[in-house]
């Protein structure tokens, strides 16, 4: 009797043990919500400039009469380039406005897409990649690298204002890993110096040389070819029988 | 996701009994084969030069439309598209072509579909160059070093599916290789090669680029569909498939960047040529990808079918500290299982091959880990890129993956009860097969992997844990 006492007692504490709840941790890395702020508030007026309402215009000419809404994302990022690298919520309304589409729409997709970036950053958004390949190539030193040198942590702004750092997922450059995107360039086969390098120069606002920094042009294996050593062929070349009539 | 997480049908799913999870032979999963005629030659790879379809892959060489034309882009293709349909159909038919996005589905078949009688609506053919597969970068090389094989290859195809335009859907993060790509295409319109009255041959074609913004899940053919519409990229339930509705609503087929860039070369060189290369139903080149723990990580054309050792050692100068300091290798990008070294000496790199060593060859994305390799920290990191990705449509991937994430992080420590491995292999088989597309598989087979051949080594960790701390919270409670 003691021993199913002893039991229950146990299936009890089992109980109450896995039913206490914490808080669950944040799920996703940014905020879904929107909340007003005075750099980002629908009362602050968004207009497309006159460059790039031309460029809405051709944006729209690429999609069918009746599915003008396919435009959305390039819209989008219209409006944060133009915005200085991120989306306020004015831009979102404009957009929303040319589509002739309920906000909530516009909102919903914003929100979606990791690269529409819902908060003011800096002027040179660092993206590191961590994902296996490049941690397998010690992206880890390169992260570290650079939250020490801007003085930023992952998903914030620098101090300074001029940078702002992001842990992303693939990039889709893994052989030349590690990589960093910086605003739309690609630094490649990146070291620790080359990282520190990359960062002083655009501290100074000098453009450093995009591309991989371990001394080859693109992806072919460093140190000699091992393919792709003979000249391409020509026109014509083995073009079967059937063509040639 | 670049297609590469459509599924591969691995067999019947096994029946959990009543003992449970134990129950499962994971050594006996069936395999399709329907080799029925011997192989034609045993020895595959290397490649001549001349037998490379991407002359061009490294950028040594102009990327422009003079520098296309020089190595032979664009040539006679007046005369290919007059062949017409049934033509290029079954040049590519009889390549023995299988799609290079994952899946490998066989593309002369897949055009073949949309060749149903016309019902009015317009046809459109989409290039899915959402690449952002784990350890996948072959279509970035393609797109900013011969982005006229692609705009030539969606001419072609295109032509042989009837469609009047081509949607080009590029990752937003590939800005220059879009610009590239929209320079190509800018080019062969003022060239008169395609546009109205493509090369002369009386066919109007367009061929437009949408920029992504930034989602794994907009490989997937639907969710991509979903996209270039303007929605959020969730996958669409199938049927009806894209075939039939597809891109606003109209009949759709969705391909790989590097299957419809060899289109035009297969055309010219003849499907007999291109089926010469690798084993049956595998047949033809295929770009490489070897990064991870190589001493020179590259992007390599190959024939299908060559020896993995080989393709290291060959083209990626060997695993760093020599072969026998190999650990594992993903072999087909982040969502197929690993193999460990005893497997990676004699599996030959294609879809059969692969298959039989219970993985797959996905995009053909080749991830090495030497024996410096945290493995589970490895794959740990995959499952969070899956958590990070998944686009929270089916309950058993958004919570299913978040759980395998959860639980793999503590099993990096060690803590974890050993009951738990057999819990996350189980939460895995919930997950495969009950979502509507193929990121919750994904997502499911490098863990199952990880447990199939990385076991001894999860336990050891956890014993160490338990040595040092005392048994862990799991161990007290389950």
């Amino acid at each position: 009797m003691l021993s199913s006492l002893r039991t229950g007692v146990q299936g009890l504490w089992r109980i109450s043990s896995r039913s206490i709840q914490t808080t669950a941790s944040r799920q996703h890395d940014s905020l879904f919500v929107h909340r007003d702020t005075p750099e980002d508030n629908p009362s602050i007026p968004f207009e497309f400039s006159q460059a790039n309402q031309k460029r809405v215009e051709a944006l729209l000419a690429i999609y069918p009469e009746g599915h003008k809404r396919g435009a959305m994302i390039p819209l989008l990022d219209l409006a944060q380039r133009q915005s200085g690298g991120w989306l306020p919520i004015s831009a979102m309304h404009k957009v929303a406005e040319i589509l002739n589409l309920p906000k909530m729409r516009v909102y919903e997709v914003a929100t979606f897409y990791t690269m529409f970036i819902r908060r003011p950053i800096g002027k040179y958004h660092v993206q590191v990649c961590t994902t296996t390949p490049c941690w397998l190539r010690g992206s880890d030193a390169i992260l570290n690298a650079i939250k020490q040198e801007t003085n930023c942590e992952v998903g914030g702004n620098s101090p300074c204002g001029k940078f702002s750092v992001s842990e992303v997922e693939c990039l889709g450059a893994c052989v030349n890993a590690p990589m960093i995107q910086v605003n739309d360039d690609y630094y490649e086969d990146l070291s620790v110096e080359d990282t520190k390098e990359i960062i002083s120069k655009l501290k100074k606002d000098e453009k450093p040389k995009p591309g991989p920094r371990s001394g080859r042009f693109a992806s072919e294996p460093l140190g000699g070819l091992t393919s792709l050593t003979e000249e391409p062929t020509g026109p014509g070349f083995g073009v079967q029988d059937a063509l040639k009539a | 996701m670049a297609g590469a997480l459509t599924r591969v049908i691995q067999g019947t799913k096994p029946h959990l009994g009543i003992i449970g999870p134990l129950a499962i032979n994971v050594n006996n999963v069936p395999v399709r084969f329907q080799q029925t005629q011997a192989p034609s030659k045993d020895k595959y790879g290397p490649l001549a030069d001349s037998d490379r379809v991407f002359t061009n892959l490294y950028g040594r060489h102009e990327w422009r439309l003079k520098g296309a034309l020089a190595r032979g882009d664009w040539y006679l293709t007046k005369e290919i598209l007059l062949k017409g349909t049934d033509w290029i159909v079954n040049e590519m038919k009889t390549s023995g072509l299988r799609g290079r996005g994952g899946a490998g589905f066989p593309t002369g078949m897949k055009w073949s579909f949309m060749n149903k009688p016309s019902d009015g609506r317009p046809k459109y053919l989409v290039v899915n160059a959402d690449e952002g597969e784990p350890g996948t970068c072959k279509d970035r090389e393609i797109m900013r070093h011969d982005p006229h094989k692609l705009v030539e290859g969606c001419l072609i195809a295109g032509r042989a599916m009837g469609a009047q335009a081509a949607y080009i859907y590029i990752r937003g993060e590939f800005y220059n290789e879009a610009s590239n790509l929209q320079v190509a295409i800018a080019e062969a319109y003022q060239a008169g090669l395609i546009g109205k009255n493509s090369c002369g041959s009386g066919y109007d074609f367009d061929i437009f680029v949408h920029r992504g913004a930034g989602a794994y899940i907009c490989g997937e053919e639907t969710a991509l569909i979903e996209s270039i519409e303007g929605k959020q990229g969730k996958p669409r339930l199938k049927p009806p498939f894209p075939a039939d509705v597809g891109l606003f609503g109209c009949p759709t087929t969705v391909n790989n960047v590097e299957t419809i860039a060899v289109a035009p070369t297969i055309c010219r060189r003849g499907g007999k040529w291109f089926a010469s290369f690798g084993r049956q139903r595998n047949s033809g080149t295929k770009l490489f990808n070897i990064s991870g723990h190589v001493n020179t990580p590259c992007t390599v054309e190959e024939e299908m079918s060559i020896p993995l050792k080989e393709l290291i050692e060959r083209h990626a100068g060997g695993v760093t500290g020599g072969w026998d300091n190999l650990l594992a290798i993903i072999p087909g990008g982040s969502s197929t299982p690993l193999i460990p070294k005893n497997v990676c000496e004699t599996v030959l790199m294609d879809f059969d091959g692969l298959v039989a060593a219970q993985t797959s060859l996905g995009t053909a994305a080749i991830i090495v880990m030497d024996k410096s390799t945290d493995i589970v920290k490895a794959i740990a990191r995959l499952i969070m890129f899956y958590k990070h990705e998944s686009c929270g449509q089916c309950t058993p991937c958004r919570e299913g993956v978040s759980w395998m994430n959860k639980i793999i992080y503590r099993f990096v420590d060690g803590n974890a009860s050993p009951k738990e491995i057999d819990m996350l292999w189980e939460i895995s088989k919930q997950i495969e097969g009950h979502t509507i597309c193929a990121l919750g598989d994904g997502a499911a087979w490098p863990v199952q992997g990880l447990i199939r051949h990385f076991r001894p080594e999860l336990e050891r960790r956890m014993q160490e844990y338990s040595a040092a701390h005392g048994p862990s919270k799991a161990e007290r409670l389950y």
